[in-house]
């Protein structure tokens, strides 16, 4: 997958918050619990006591099927996130890994 | 869509859910919001709150609001607690602290998933114990100190605001210092034994403002489970979501299995179902034609003309229900006064309603010299109330910012990191 599509590279990134790379392979955070609503889904962290919230259907497959791809661009490809929509998904991707709702996933690692 | 606009209308499962799990209580506070006192012979037992647990997981509701009564005079209380914790249901419990000595302290701070909420309604023994009765300060004082030498870490504080208590917040805020813990201040609200003691205690109109100030300028770590959106109406919005969440984000189990649209609201009227009934608490909140009322087109009444109606929504159900004022009209505490006025016209022989359940101590009620106990700990058991009780910072606007994930919002179970 192309790193030019991303725009949530290191200079995208705040200061003081992880660094969210799109070419790296993520999973959803072992603490995280997802429960499927209308508009999305809620996301708890059992951890941090953190609610949030995923505002469209296909994010929620994204997060759900992160740790089935090599990077987080295949998740987004498999869940036909329209090109012209995956900055902005990458920059929602992006907080959610501040919020350590997501995590860089390493070799054999498991949630 | 809003996201705030699906929470209108219902969410699959609660996300704020108060689970009174006894209306047992040593005290006899005289704002219980349940008017607690003696056990229901008929409180659901050990095997059918696990069952209820059960549930609670199958449906994902990530954690609940656990009060009373008191619920460490459960002898079960322990047992329960570990059970929900070890099926994926984060607990945070209200309590008045009578069971938690050192040991208990010390058990709480090994345990993950689960916040401690102490009832305190003074930051001296004088008011404190006047409205919760004889030694209930130093009772709660003693379990914050066990707590605190046990690293429990960050537990909170919970105070009903009352006009006795108003001018403390700053003296809460010191206590909660000391402990390491977060003040968490919420509505009093004329529910249970609360409707008895509403007009000695509920804040004046001078106070109201008083309060709003000191939340706008001291607010900022301090939860509020939203309670006071009624106060929006002064000018600048406070932080959370100005919703009622009754029957669409919250609501009350109660020791006998009764599900109530909120915490503050035990009467027949907001009475959904049963846990006990074919199909659980999932069919109940699920379909009950009162819960699908209330997730419908509500009416605003003459309030929809006010400029502040979208600040303050028409206020607390439960604050015009037990103070006799229509579910259309004003909240009794409308800071233009539209409340008062509408108090004021109620005719002579209007029926306020009553509580549906009275499990007060036989032996305390009455006038009252010194004393009364009892929390208004809806909330949580906290609390929390009738608004959503999505502690901090408004996640509707958080949403807005990004159309695809919201920035996360921590719930009142929040903040302990551990």
């Amino acid at each position: 997958m192309s790193t030019t599509a991303a725009g949530a590279g290191p200079r995208a990134t705040p200061a003081g918050v992880e660094h969210f790379d799109a070419d790296q392979p993520y999973r959803i955070s072992g603490s995280v619990s997802v429960r499927p609503e209308s508009f999305g889904a809620l996301v708890y962290d059992f951890h941090t006591r953190r609610l949030s919230f995923l505002k469209t259907r296909p994010l929620v497959r994204v997060v759900e099927t992160l740790a089935d791809h090599p990077d987080v661009h295949g998740a987004l490809e498999a869940a036909e996130v329209p090109a012209p929509q995956r900055d902005q998904y990458l920059k929602a991707l992006a907080g959610l890994a501040q919020a350590g709702t997501i995590k860089r996933r390493s070799e054999g690692d498991t949630p | 869509m809003k996201l705030v606009d699906h929470f209108v209308e219902g969410l699959n499962s609660p996300i704020c859910l108060t689970w009174e799990l006894t209306y047992a209580c040593n005290l006899s506070c005289v704002h219980c919001l349940s008017s607690s006192g003696r056990r229901d012979p008929n409180e659901l037992s050990t095997e059918e709150c696990k069952a209820v647990i059960d549930e609670l997981q199958r449906m994902q509701v990530f954690y609940v609001n656990i009060g009373g009564g008191e619920p460490t005079v459960r002898s079960d209380f322990w047992e329960l607690l570990d059970y929900a914790i070890a099926h994926d249901v984060g607990v945070k419990f209200s309590t008045n602290g009578v069971k938690l000595d050192k040991a208990r302290a010390a058990q709480l701070a090994a345990t993950d998933y689960v916040d401690v909420q102490i009832s305190l309604d003074g930051a001296t023994a004088e008011v404190n114990d006047h409205v919760r009765g004889p030694g209930s300060y130093a009772t709660a004082i003693r379990a914050m100190e066990n707590l605190y030498e046990a690293g429990f870490g960050q537990f909170k504080i919970s105070v009903v605001v009352t006009r006795h208590n108003v001018d403390q917040l700053d003296e809460f805020k010191a206590i909660a210092d000391r402990y390491g813990a977060q003040l968490r201040i919420t509505r009093f609200r004329p529910s249970g034994r609360g409707a008895d003691s509403w007009d000695e205690l509920h804040p004046t109109r001078e106070q109201q403002r008083q309060l709003y100030d000191w939340l706008v300028a001291r607010g900022e770590d301090v939860l509020t489970g939203d309670s006071f959106f009624h106060l929006s109406a002064f000018g600048q919005e406070l932080p959370g979501l100005n919703l009622c969440g009754a029957g669409r984000v919250v609501c009350l189990i109660d020791p006998v299995g009764d599900v109530y649209a909120c915490p503050f609201a035990i009467h027949e009227q907001f009475l959904a179902g049963n846990v006990r009934s074919p199909g659980g608490f999932d069919t109940v909140w699920r379909e009950s034609e009162l819960f699908a009322e209330l997730r419908g087109p509500q009416s605003g009444g003459a309030c929809t003309k006010c400029s502040h109606y979208d600040a303050c929504q028409g206020g607390c159900m439960a604050a015009k229900f037990f103070t006799g004022l229509p579910l259309d009209g004003p909240d009794p505490e409308c800071v233009l006064g539209n409340g008062e006025r509408a108090l004021a016209q109620l005719e002579m022989d209007t029926v306020v309603p009553k509580p549906s359940l009275d499990h007060s101590h036989r032996t305390t009620r009455g006038p009252r010299k010194d004393a009364g106990d009892g929390a208004q700990r809806g909330s949580t058991g906290g609390s929390g109330p009738v608004p959503l009780t999505l502690s901090v910072r408004r996640p509707d606007r958080a949403c807005d910012s990004d159309p695809l994930a919201g920035e996360g919002t921590r719930l009142p179970a929040g903040i302990r990191v551990g």
